[in-house]
C-alpha cells in the first residue's frame, strides 16, 4: 500500500473529527472528535515514519500522542462532570457565565 | 551721727525696698483687700508710713553727706550713689546669643543722687499723706479697696522711676504710671450712682490717648539715642553726648532726638499743646488729683528733663523755655475764669509746671531753680488740692465756687492749710513758693540777659514769667476769697459745711508744714551769686556757681550751659538778676493779690464788668483759647477725615485689588475647568471612548461559542492553506 492511501484514512478520520466538532451539540461528541483528530494525527505519524526510512522517531511521536490523549481525555472527563453538575448541561453553549 | 553715713551695702538694699514695699502691699490688696477690715486701707497706709520713713531717713543721709562739707574747700561734695558702681545691678535681659559686654544685654540698678533723693522724699510723703487723706475722703465708695490698690501701685511707679538708673526702666514706670493715671481719673466710672459717669470715661480715654502721644515721642527719642550711643543708662549717656559733642558739637540728630524727648515732658508735664487732658483729668477723685496730677507723675516729666538735662542740645533748649513760658502764661490766663475749683488748680498746675520747664530750657541756675520748684510745688500743689478736696467733702461734693463763700469759720483747719500753701505759691517770702519761684524769675531775666538779644523764646519768657507769675497770685487769691471769705453765696450749701475728719485735717496740716517750711528750710552758710544756698542746691552739689554743675553730673562737662560765656560775666548778670528779680518776684505777687482784694475782697471792681467790658477777649479765655475746640476741629476731625478717606481707601482701592485679583483668578478658573473639562478629559475619554469602540467591534466575535471558534480557526486554517497553495 501506498503512502497515500494512509494519508487518505488520515485525512478522513480528521475530517470527521473536525466535522464532529463544529457540528455536535453535545460536548462529549466534542471530545470524540477531538480524539479523531488526534489518532488522524497518529496514523500520520506512523504512516511517515514506515515510509521515510529507518528511526523509531515518528512511532514514538505516536505513542506521546495516545499518552498525551489519554490524559486529555481524563481531564476534559472531569471537567465536563463538573460542568454537568454546575449547568445540569453537556453542551459547551450553555456554559456562559463569563459572557458580559 | 555716725548712723547717717550712707552705706552703700545695707541702704540699696533699703532702697530696693522703697518700691517693693507698696508693692507687696498692692498684691495683698487687689486680691484679698475687699475681704481684709476696713477694705486694707489700713494695711497700705501703714505700708506707706514705712516707705515714708525709709525715704526721709535715705533724705537725711543724703542732706547729711552734703552738709557735713567733705569738700576741698569746705563745702559741701556733689551726693552721688550708684548701684552698679558698688557691684550691684539686676540682669533684666539676657541675650544667651550675645556677647556678655553687649548692649543689647539689659542690667537695672539704683541711681540716687541729689535729685532722686529729693524727689523720693517728696513722692514718699506725698504719697503718705495722700494715702491718710484718702481713708477719710474716699469713705463709702463702692470700690473702695480697687482705688487704694491703684493708687499704691501707682506710688511704687514713681518710686521706681525716681530711682531707676536707665531710661528704659524710667520709660517703663512712665508708662505704668500713665495707666494708673487712666484707672484713676476714671475710677467713678464704674459706679453707676455717679452722675459723672460718661464725664470721667471721655476723661480718663482723653488723658491716656494725649500723654501717649507724648510717649511715643519719649520713645522715639531715647531709642534714637540708644542707637547712637548703645546705652540706656543716665550716666552713659551724658557721658557719651558730652565727649560726643566736645570733639563734633551738637549735631543735627541731637536736635531731633532732644526734641522727641521733650515730647515726653510735654505729654506728661501736661504742656502746650498736649495740656488738654490734665483739666479733664480733674474728673478722678481729688486726692487722686493731688498726687497724680499735681505733685508726683506731671512733675515727672519735670525730672526726666533734669536726668536728661546733659543731652539736649541749646537749640531744643530754647524750645523747651519758649514751650514752658507759653504754657505757664496762657494756662494762667485761664485759671483767672475758671469757676471750679479743681478746674482753677489743675491750671495752676499746667502753669506751674510751665514755670519748671522753661526754667529749665534757660539751663544753669535755671535748671536747678526749675527741679526745686517742683519739690516745694509737690508739697504745696498736693496741700492746696487736698484742701480743695477738703472743701468739696465739706460741701457735700460741691466744686463750683460761686455756691461757696465764707466757709472760713465752718472750715478753719482747711483754710489755714490752703492760705499757708496760696501764700506758698504766690510767692511771698518766708513760704516755700518764695525761694524757688524767685529763682526761676532770676533764671529767666539772667537769661534774657544773656541770650535775650538772639532769641525770642528767652525774651518772651523774661516778661511773661513774672507776669504770669503775678497772675498766679491773682487767681490763687481769688480762689481764697471767693471759697473761704464774704457771705455765703448759697446758704444750703454754706448750712451744710462741715470739717473734715481727722485723717484728712492730718494730711493738709502736714502738707501745709512742708510747704510753708520745704524751701528754706536749712539755709546754709554760704551765698551763690549773692542768695543764700538752699537745701536743694546743697543737695545737688551746686556750692560755688552754676557754671559749674559737676556736682550735679558728676564726671560730666556740660556743653549745654554757658557755653562759650565768660563766667565772670555770667556771675555778674546773676548778681543783677537777683536782686531785680525778688524785687520783680514781690512786686507782681503783691499786685496780683491786691487786685484780687479789691475785686474779690472788697467787691470795688465787679468781675462780671470787667468780663463784659473785655467780652471776646473773657470769651476766648474763658472757653479755654479754644483749644478743646480746635483739637476737635483738627486733630478729632482729622483722624475722622482721616479714617474714612482711609475706609474708602480700604473698601475701594484695597477691597478693590483684592477683588480684581479674585475675579482675574475666577477667570482664570472657568478657563481652566473649561480647558480640563474639554480638552483633559476629551483625551481621557477619548482614549476610554476608542478602547470601548473597539472593545465592542471586537466583542462581536467573542461569542463563547467553542464551535463556532473552531469554525473560525477551520476557516482560517484554509485560508491560509489556500494562500500557501495558490501563492
Amino acid at each position: 500500500m501506498a503512502l497515500g492511501a494512509y494519508v487518505a484514512v488520515s485525512a478522513v478520520l480528521f475530517t470527521i473529527g473536525l466535522v464532529t466538532i463544529a457540528a455536535r451539540r453535545n460536548i462529549l461528541y466534542v471530545l470524540f472528535g477531538i480524539e479523531m483528530i488526534l489518532n488522524a494525527a497518529n496514523i500520520n505519524f506512523v504512516a511517515f515514519n514506515r515510509f521515510s526510512g529507518d528511526g523509531m522517531d515518528g512511532r514514538m511521536m505516536a505513542i506521546f500522542v495516545i499518552i498525551l490523549a489519554a490524559a486529555e481525555a481524563a481531564v476534559a472527563l472531569a471537567i465536563v462532570l463538573n460542568v454537568y453538575q454546575l449547568f445540569s448541561s453537556t453542551k459547551p453553549s450553555d456554559v456562559d457565565l463569563l459572557r458580559e | 551721727m555716725e548712723f547717717l553715713h550712707f552705706d552703700p551695702e545695707t541702704d540699696f538694699k533699703l532702697l530696693l525696698a522703697v518700691p517693693l514695699i507698696p508693692l507687696a502691699g498692692y498684691l495683698v490688696q487687689i486680691f484679698f483687700g475687699r475681704f481684709l477690715p476696713r477694705k486694707g486701707d489700713w494695711l497700705l497706709t501703714t505700708g506707706m508710713f514705712v516707705t515714708m520713713c525709709i525715704t526721709l531717713l535715705m533724705f537725711a543721709k543724703a542732706l547729711y553727706h552734703a552738709y557735713s562739707g567733705h569738700g576741698e574747700d569746705g563745702h559741701a561734695t556733689a551726693f552721688w550713689q550708684h548701684s552698679t558702681e558698688h557691684g550691684m545691678s539686676w540682669s533684666w535681659l539676657f541675650q544667651a546669643s550675645e556677647a556678655p559686654d553687649s548692649p543689647l544685654n539689659l542690667t537695672v540698678g539704683i541711681l540716687y543722687d541729689g535729685l532722686g533723693a529729693a524727689m523720693l522724699a517728696v513722692v514718699g510723703v506725698v504719697s503718705f499723706f495722700v494715702h491718710l487723706f484718702s481713708c477719710g475722703y474716699m469713705k463709702g465708695d463702692r470700690r473702695y479697696h480697687i482705688f487704694f490698690a491703684n493708687i499704691s501701685l501707682f506710688t511704687v511707679a514713681m518710686l521706681g522711676l525716681v530711682l531707676s538708673d536707665n531710661i528704659l526702666f524710667l520709660f517703663i514706670f512712665w508708662e505704668v504710671m500713665g495707666l494708673m493715671s487712666y484707672l484713676l481719673i476714671g475710677h467713678f466710672s464704674h459706679d453707676p450712682d455717679s452722675h459723672r459717669i460718661t464725664h470721667a470715661a471721655a476723661a480718663c480715654k482723653k488723658a491716656f490717648l494725649t500723654t501717649r502721644i507724648g510717649d511715643c515721642c519719649l520713645l522715639i527719642g531715647f531709642m534714637m539715642f540708644f542707637y547712637h550711643y548703645q546705652t540706656f543708662g543716665f550716666h552713659e549717656l551724658w557721658e557719651a553726648t558730652t565727649t560726643d559733642v566736645a570733639a563734633n558739637g551738637w549735631q543735627g540728630w541731637h536736635n531731633v532726638a532732644g526734641l522727641f524727648l521733650f515730647g515726653g515732658t510735654v505729654g506728661k508735664s501736661a504742656q502746650f499743646p498736649l495740656h488738654i487732658w490734665l483739666p479733664d483729668a480733674m474728673e478722678g477723685p481729688t486726692p487722686v488729683s493731688a498726687m497724680i496730677h499735681a505733685a508726683t507723675m506731671v512733675a515727672a516729666g519735670v525730672f526726666l528733663l533734669g536726668r536728661l538735662y546733659p543731652v539736649m542740645s541749646p537749640d531744643v533748649l530754647l524750645f523747651v523755655t519758649g514751650t514752658g513760658a507759653l504754657t505757664a502764661i496762657f494756662a494762667a490766663t485761664i485759671g483767672m475764669t475758671v469757676f471750679d475749683i479743681k478746674g482753677v488748680l489743675a491750671y495752676s498746675t499746667i502753669s506751674q509746671l510751665g514755670f519748671m520747664v522753661a526754667a529749665i530750657g534757660t539751663g544753669g541756675l535755671g535748671l536747678v531753680a526749675g527741679l526745686f520748684h517742683m519739690v516745694t510745688h509737690a508739697f504745696f500743689k498736693a496741700c492746696l488740692f487736698l484742701s480743695a478736696g477738703s472743701v468739696i467733702h465739706g460741701c457735700h461734693h460741691e466744686q463750683d465756687m460761686r455756691k461757696m463763700g465764707g466757709l472760713r469759720k465752718k472750715m478753719p483747719v482747711t483754710f489755714i492749710c490752703m492760705l499757708v500753701c496760696t501764700l506758698a505759691i504766690a510767692g511771698i517770702p518766708m513760704f516755700s513758693g518764695f525761694y524757688s519761684k524767685d529763682k526761676i524769675v532770676q533764671s529767666a531775666m539772667m537769661a534774657g540777659e544773656l541770650h535775650g538779644a538772639h532769641s525770642a523764646a528767652v525774651a518772651f519768657a523774661g516778661i511773661a514769667l513774672p507776669l504770669a507769675a503775678s497772675i498766679t497770685a491773682f487767681y490763687m487769691f481769688r480762689l481764697i476769697f471767693m471759697t473761704f471769705f464774704g457771705k455765703p453765696r448759697d446758704q444750703h450749701v454754706h448750712d451744710h459745711a462741715h470739717e473734715s475728719p481727722l485723717p484728712m485735717t492730718i494730711a493738709l496740716s502736714g502738707l501745709a508744714f512742708l510747704g510753708m517750711f520745704g524751701g528754706q528750710f536749712w539755709l546754709a552758710n554760704m551765698d551763690i551769686m549773692g542768695s543764700k544756698q538752699t537745701w536743694f542746691e546743697a543737695l545737688v552739689g551746686v556750692h560755688h556757681d552754676y557754671t559749674d554743675l559737676s556736682g550735679f553730673y558728676p564726671g560730666i562737662v556740660l556743653q549745654n550751659t554757658y557755653v562759650g560765656l565768660d563766667p565772670a560775666k555770667v556771675e555778674a548778670v546773676a548778681h543783677t538778676a537777683h536782686s531785680s528779680a525778688v524785687v520783680t518776684s514781690l512786686i507782681v505777687a503783691s499786685l496780683g493779690i491786691l487786685l484780687a482784694m479789691v475785686v474779690y475782697l472788697f467787691n470795688k471792681i465787679d468781675p462780671a464788668r470787667v468780663a463784659s467790658t473785655f467780652g471776646p477777649v473773657y470769651r476766648t479765655i474763658a472757653n479755654k483759647y479754644y483749644i478743646d475746640e480746635f483739637a476737635n476741629k483738627t486733630v478729632i476731625k482729622g483722624s475722622v477725615v482721616l479714617a474714612l478717606v482711609l475706609k474708602w481707601f480700604d473698601e475701594y482701592i484695597v477691597d478693590g485689588i483684592v477683588n480684581t485679583v479674585g475675579r482675574i483668578n475666577k477667570v482664570i478658573g472657568f478657563v481652566h475647568a473649561w480647558f480640563d473639562a474639554t480638552v483633559i478629559d476629551g483625551l481621557v475619554n477619548l482614549v476610554g471612548g476608542l478602547s470601548n469602540f473597539f472593545g465592542a467591534a471586537l466583542r462581536l466575535l467573542q461569542t463563547g461559542r467553542i464551535q463556532q471558534y473552531v469554525s473560525f480557526a477551520v476557516a482560517g486554517g484554509l485560508l491560509t492553506a489556500a494562500w500557501l497553495i495558490l501563492a
